[in-house]
């Protein structure tokens, strides 16, 4: 059975007339989507800015109201389950930033920011315990364990994006949304983050929705590739195919936008 | 409200204030940000002094809150201790041995180092006596205000729609109503008094600090830090408590340190319009209402004006300065 599958899914925002506030027009940013991700594996999304490829992420973990369709972990439909009876999914299903800045809490220290997650899911964890398990992740992300007492500010951006990772790994969750998990770093960092993910995904079995828009890396870490474009999935095969013999226009169109240093 | 006229219930008052500050301090202690804060005020040479001067303002106060039984009803704690230093007819200049009168310069019973008012009374006593008023209308007042403005703030930022909706129809509609004509028809309901003084800034205080807050709470909001932190389960209180108001605190101490001075100016206003002090209370206010006429007489008399506005502008300044440190001791980005 696969781990995530999307039927059909539609998310809406509606557009008002500015004084009576009238519903006058939607704008469809995911527009009748599906696809499924299988358990281990990664699926990369990929498309131009404001395609929709970010809000489908958002959706599948229900910070975006989803507008129609269906989104099955293990066989079940999570969109009509409220908040309260969400939230032990929510163990399973993590996300990773894009904006490695904005995405930690400027005010929390490191060991605050990965021990909450902790606080929220394993209650029973004592202190002591906590401390620990932070600094075992820390280290799992590439991390020296005594950076858990300072703060964001300190960190690169690549450091920030490890944290973030360690954040999301807390929980111990399966499937993971990469929202451009590398799209604001240094190349050479961006290199780092994708090993990284390759590596945790290969030791704790994770499957990842991967997305970016920019085909070279999505290239390099997923099993299947969807191609978006103005919030429809206008091309979906194997990673390998899609590099080979794209049969859509506008995935030409974004191969051919690949910088070659050849 | 004639039951809060009670010796014993003043000072209960007094004492139980005093002991929810305690124990709201040694709670703040156990935390680990407090701590790391501490050390770094510590260091604050500077904010340590003005945390003195305000601790000063501070004791003033609570001497001038004490009240104590006497044949004449009660007198303060802070009277009693200046019961040596007579009473003149009326104005007298800073150690002064004559009356100011032209006509018939009295000797005076004793010196005054910074003179006597129009009823005779030392300015320098009735300078600290007003400290009390000072406190209590600022302090109130923006523990009634701060607490209503950051919570609807909060919420209206980060629940939006009919939530937002509500609280901006609400204060929208108390800023519609001149300021002056709201405090004036509130203190008419609930009578005069520094207390009721303190509800009617209260009630016309928040629509500001809500409006702030949520300006910044609409901001902080897309940053991704809450959706992680939604993403994780955090239930709605926690985000609003332990992530968006660490990251909007300092608008709040910047707005309660800039609108305390204007909190006891507004006591000289309303204490103006005869809906303000009681009568015998000592407040800056009245000192700098009073001081409108003194400056029109021959010979000026300056020092009443001059008393009130010092004390007025020590305190603000000790108040911004420690606002400062404050926010400095708890910014991470200053470093360990």
């Amino acid at each position: 059975m696969a781990l995530l599958e999307v039927q059909n899914l539609k998310t809406h925002f509606p557009v008002r007339s500015s004084v009576l506030r009238r519903h006058v027009d939607d704008i469809k940013a995911v527009d009748d989507v599906s696809f499924t991700i299988e358990p281990g594996t990664t699926v990369g999304l990929v498309g131009e800015s404001g395609s929709g490829k970010s809000t489908i992420g958002r959706t599948l973990l229900k910070l975006t109201a989803a507008t129609a369709g269906k989104v099955l972990y293990e066989g079940k439909d999570i969109l009509p389950l409220s908040e309260s009876e969400f939230r032990p999914l929510r163990r399973q299903m993590q996300m990773i930033f894009q904006d490695p800045f904005g995405s930690l809490n400027p005010r929390h220290s490191i060991g605050a920011i990965i021990g909450e997650a902790l606080e929220i899911h394993f209650p029973a964890l004592t202190k002591v315990d906590r401390k620990e398990r932070v600094a075992q992740l820390l280290q799992q992300v590439g991390l020296q364990p005594e950076m858990a007492a300072r703060y964001p500010h300190e960190f690169s951006g690549g450091q920030r994006q490890r944290i973030g990772i360690a954040r999301a790994l807390a929980v111990e969750p399966r499937f993971i949304v990469c929202d451009e998990p590398v799209s604001a770093l240094d190349v050479s960092v961006q290199a780092q983050i994708v090993n990284l993910l390759q590596d945790l995904q290969e030791q704790l079995g994770l499957s990842y929705l991967f997305i970016a828009h920019d085909l070279a890396v999505v290239e390099h870490i997923s099993n299947h590739v969807l191609v978006m474009y103005r919030g429809k999935i206008v091309e979906s095969a194997p990673a390998e195919q899609i590099y080979a013999d794209p049969q859509h226009e506008y995935t030409r169109k974004l191969l051919a936008a690949v910088p070659r240093f050849a | 409200m004639k039951w809060l006229d009670q010796i014993w219930v003043q000072n209960l008052c007094l004492l139980a204030g005093y002991g929810l500050l305690a124990r709201l301090v040694v709670w703040g202690l156990r935390s680990e940000r407090w701590q790391t804060a501490w050390k770094h005020l510590r260091r604050d040479k500077l904010g340590l002094v003005s945390l003195c001067v305000i601790g000063l303002y501070l004791v003033v106060g609570t001497l001038e809150s004490i009240v104590l039984p006497s044949a004449s009803g009660s007198v303060t704690l802070l009277q009693r201790l200046t019961a040596g230093i007579p009473q003149e007819k009326s104005y007298s200049a800073p150690l002064a041995t004559t009356a100011l009168s032209v006509a018939d310069p009295k000797p005076l019973l004793g010196r005054h180092v910074l003179g006597t008012d129009a009823l005779g009374r030392d300015t320098l006593v009735q300078t600290l006596r007003a400290t009390r008023s000072a406190l209590w209308i600022g302090g109130l007042t923006s523990l009634i205000y701060i607490p209503l403005g950051v919570l609807l703030g909060l919420m209206a930022g980060y629940y939006r729609r009919w939530v937002d909706d509500a609280v901006q129809y609400v204060y929208s509609t108390v800023a519609a109503v001149p300021e002056i004509l709201m405090l004036v028809a509130i203190l008419m309901v609930l009578g005069k008094g520094l207390g009721s003084m303190a509800i009617a800034l209260g009630i016309t205080g928040w629509v500001g600090m809500a409006r702030l807050i949520r300006g910044e709470t609409l901001r902080q909001v897309e940053r991704p830090y809450i959706a992680a932190a939604k993403a994780l389960g955090q239930s709605d209180w926690r985000i609003l408590t332990r992530h968006l108001l660490p990251n909007v605190m300092h608008l709040v101490l910047i707005k309660f340190v800039l609108g305390f001075s204007g909190l006891v100016l507004a006591e000289a206003v309303l204490s103006y319009l005869g809906v303000g002090a009681p009568v015998g209370t000592a407040s800056w206010g009245t000192m700098i209402d009073a001081s409108r006429s003194e400056l029109s007489r021959e010979p000026l008399v300056w020092w009443n004006l001059t008393a009130s506005s010092c004390a007025l502008f020590l305190m603000v300044l000790a108040l911004n300065l420690f606002g400062d440190s404050l926010q400095r001791a708890f910014d991470p980005k200053r470093g360990a």
